[in-house]
């Protein structure tokens, strides 16, 4: 069966192991581990990377989604304790109504747990409350020995810290106890606000940022000269009960997060053009507020608003798209801006960027988040990208940027190696804890991790 | 692994000192530095193209092959693949003979066919069978519009290219699934060390130009690529062309 990730580039066959518990994974393990050196095997999760951190071509992947009970609550703390393939989708159906919001959600709730702390994911709060890796008080590592670690950030923070971010390649988690987000309703206070270019939107940011708990700006990447880097900014925080209107206080937790249609994959290629694009993201800016405040917002309106529709990754049509996602550290808003310029006017078409600024990093040493700015942009794949992203990524670890592993499908190894330059710390864990190899991924071969 | 943007890490080139291998490594290191392994007879030839790839960019590994030894294949294969999986292989040795030998020579017509048309496909097989197991990669065989309808002045070559060329056509078939796919590529006379002294046919190329069609197909997923493009037409025509008239033409 081919795999692709999100992004639908580079598919490969693999063998896809469907499990329920700890016992089906130690077989696909053992069955890797005979299976011959250099294909072993790599845990999957909902396969929301866009390009192939899930995939192992001609090894085993172990299909994550079906070990997904909730094992403990603690409602007194706001802690649960989880298997690795729960979703955070079904994390907020059970535990929302109970008060409780996940500590940290990317722009989908179609994650699982594992792969949250795999690729260590960051969300709109980053710049107040960090990674995912940081409301794991620990996790249970079932390693290429057939060991299970419960490793934290105490407890072979080695271990933990390689895990955190590290891809699935230090061995399959099992479970983890995660600290919740303690909330009073399940509505969100939203401020909206327009800014005309990138320099507004920028100082708008580095000013007020700190005020609120969750904030992201969406930027217009079509848009030339002094429009250039338009874009709306929300930012916001969960309600308190008493701000909800009087009729919504009686149930103020009520949530609901259902996909309300799919996109059938019948998208050509080159759908999305440039025409088609700049006509989209006008009509998109035109439309948001110039300023607003105090709106409410549902959850899924607020932090998910691409999950309403299923499977939108198709209107790439068949060749797929990347999504380019850097940060750059603060000090180096030219780079940033030069980036942004480069791909208005390269004539490669990109629908809205996202722009936000990260707060301090953590010890993952394949983590991504650093203090800088953080800009993440989905291409079609077309002819010339290639080397419009490596000349792009030059400038941006030149000045101590990076890329994103969960976005990334396309980075070369050697440039990849100057952006983390704890990789040889990584390497010396999964040494350690993986000395055969069991553990790869497409990602992993690629990259020479 | 080729990323998601078409982009090569890795490059097998058998027949490592062929003008066309050569010329493909080059093109591939215009776009990223990657790992070139030349699989070729132990020669100075080789040892000057492996210091050129590496000052050029490349991580030069060097095995031996020798396709006059049947036992070479299988070991060449794994010894390129002994230091990570190899994502494009590029087939590309081969000899032309000489038409006045080999119209009276057994032993000739043995060896060129030895060397044409069973080491390519003991290649092809021990190489297909590897990547079957890494679950995917691309083979690249250089084949000839010879091999499209031999011609009575070199019709023992245009006999090899026309076997191997229908070997890893139907090989390109049998690898559909397995995240492996074949590309053969037929190009016409090609100006290189190969056809030196020799008069240039029309529509000549360079090895650049195979290098760029055997890039530029590989990015895109294709099976056949003819060089230069008009070729795939010409030959076209040929094909049909009557016996009567076929055997007259100055070709």
């Amino acid at each position: 069966m081919a795999l692709t990730g999100w992004g639908r580039t580079a598919p490969t066959p693999a063998l896809v192991e469907r499990v329920r518990d700890e016992a089906d994974v130690r077989e696909v393990l053992a069955e890797a581990a005979a299976g011959g050196p250099g294909r072993g095997v790599v845990p999957r999760g909902l396969a929301r990377s866009y390009g192939d951190a899930a995939q192992n071509a001609g090894g085993h992947v172990l299909d994550m989604t079906g070990v997904d009970r909730v094992l403990d609550v603690d409602l007194a703390a706001a802690e649960v304790e989880v298997e690795a393939g729960i979703s955070l989708d079904r994390l907020m159906d059970l535990f929302v109504p109970l008060g409780m919001f996940v500590p940290v959600t990317p722009g989908t709730r179609y994650v699982t747990v594992g792969g949250a702390i795999a690729a260590d994911i960051h969300g709109k709060n980053h710049h107040v409350a960090g990674s995912f890796s940081q409301h794991v008080r620990w996790l249970d590592l079932l390693t290429a020995d057939g060991q299970v670690r419960r490793v934290s950030p105490d407890s072979d923070a080695d271990l933990f810290w390689a895990t955190a971010g590290g891809m699935g390649l230090t061995g399959v988690i099992l479970r983890a106890r995660v600290r919740m987000k303690p909330i009073e309703s399940s509505q969100t206070l939203v401020d909206t606000d327009r800014t005309p270019d990138l320099d507004s939107l920028m100082t708008l940011l580095t000013e007020t940022d700190h005020l609120y708990d969750y904030s992201v700006a969406w930027i217009d990447c079509v848009a030339k000269g002094a429009r250039m880097g338009r874009s709306v900014l929300t930012r916001g925080r969960f309600a308190r009960r008493d701000e909800l209107p009087a009729r919504r206080q009686a149930d103020p937790l009520r949530y609901s997060g259902s996909v309300k249609l799919s996109v059938p994959d019948v998208f050509p290629p080159r759908l999305l053009n440039i025409a088609t694009v700049s006509a989209f993201n006008e009509v998109w800016y035109r439309k948001a507020p110039k300023r607003k405040r105090d709106q409410l917002q549902s959850i899924p309106t607020f932090f998910h608003p691409l999950d309403g529709v299923g499977a939108w990754n198709r209107i790439y049509g068949p060749r797929g798209f990347v999504q380019y996602q850097v940060t750059v550290p603060f000090g180096h808003e030219e780079t940033m801006r030069r980036v942004l310029e480069r791909i208005a006017t390269s004539g490669h078409a990109s629908f809205l960027a996202v722009l936000k600024r990260f707060g301090e990093g953590n010890p993952g040493m394949l983590s991504y988040p650093s203090p800088g700015w953080t800009l993440a942009l989905d291409i079609p794949v077309v002819a010339g990208l290639a080397r419009l992203l490596d000349e792009l990524d030059e400038q941006v670890v030149d000045v101590g940027g990076r890329t994103y592993l969960a976005k990334d499908s396309r980075v070369r190894p050697e440039v990849f190696e100057r952006m983390y330059p704890r990789i040889d710390d990584f390497r010396a864990v999964r040494a350690r804890v993986d000395p055969d190899g069991v553990f790869t991924s497409d990602l992993a071969r690629r990259l020479e991790l | 692994m080729i990323d998601a943007l078409g982009s090569v890490g890795s490059l097998l080139l058998v027949g490592g000192t062929s003008d066309i291998a050569v010329a493909t490594a080059r093109r591939y290191l215009q776009e990223r530095p990657l790992r070139v392994v030349l699989a070729a007879r132990d020669s100075a030839r080789r040892t000057t193209v492996a210091e050129e790839l590496r000052t050029a960019g490349a991580t030069v590994e060097v095995v031996d092959f020798d396709a006059e030894d049947p036992k070479s294949p299988e070991r060449m294969v794994a010894e390129a693949t002994a230091g990570g999986d190899v994502d494009v292989a590029v087939v590309a040795f081969g000899q032309l003979g000489e038409p006045e030998r080999l119209a009276h020579d057994p032993d000739a017509v043995a060896a060129l066919a030895r060397v044409n048309y069973v080491a390519p496909v003991v290649v092809g097989t021990v190489l297909a069978e590897r990547m079957r197991a890494q679950g995917h990669g691309v083979i690249v065989a250089l084949s000839s519009v010879a091999g499209e309808r031999p011609r009575a002045s070199n019709f023992v070559y245009g006999s090899t290219k026309s076997g191997m060329d229908a070997f890893y056509s139907g090989l390109a078939d049998s690898l559909a699934g397995t995240g492996v796919s074949v590309l053969v590529v037929r190009p016409g006379f090609v100006r290189s060390k190969m056809t030196e002294g020799l008069p240039e046919a029309p529509l000549a190329t360079t090895p650049e130009a195979v290098a760029e069609a055997i890039v530029t197909g590989v990015r895109r997923g294709r099976h056949t690529v003819w060089v230069p493009g008009a070729m795939r037409w010409i030959m076209s025509g040929l094909r049909h062309t009557p016996r009567v008239l076929f055997r007259r033409l100055p070709i």
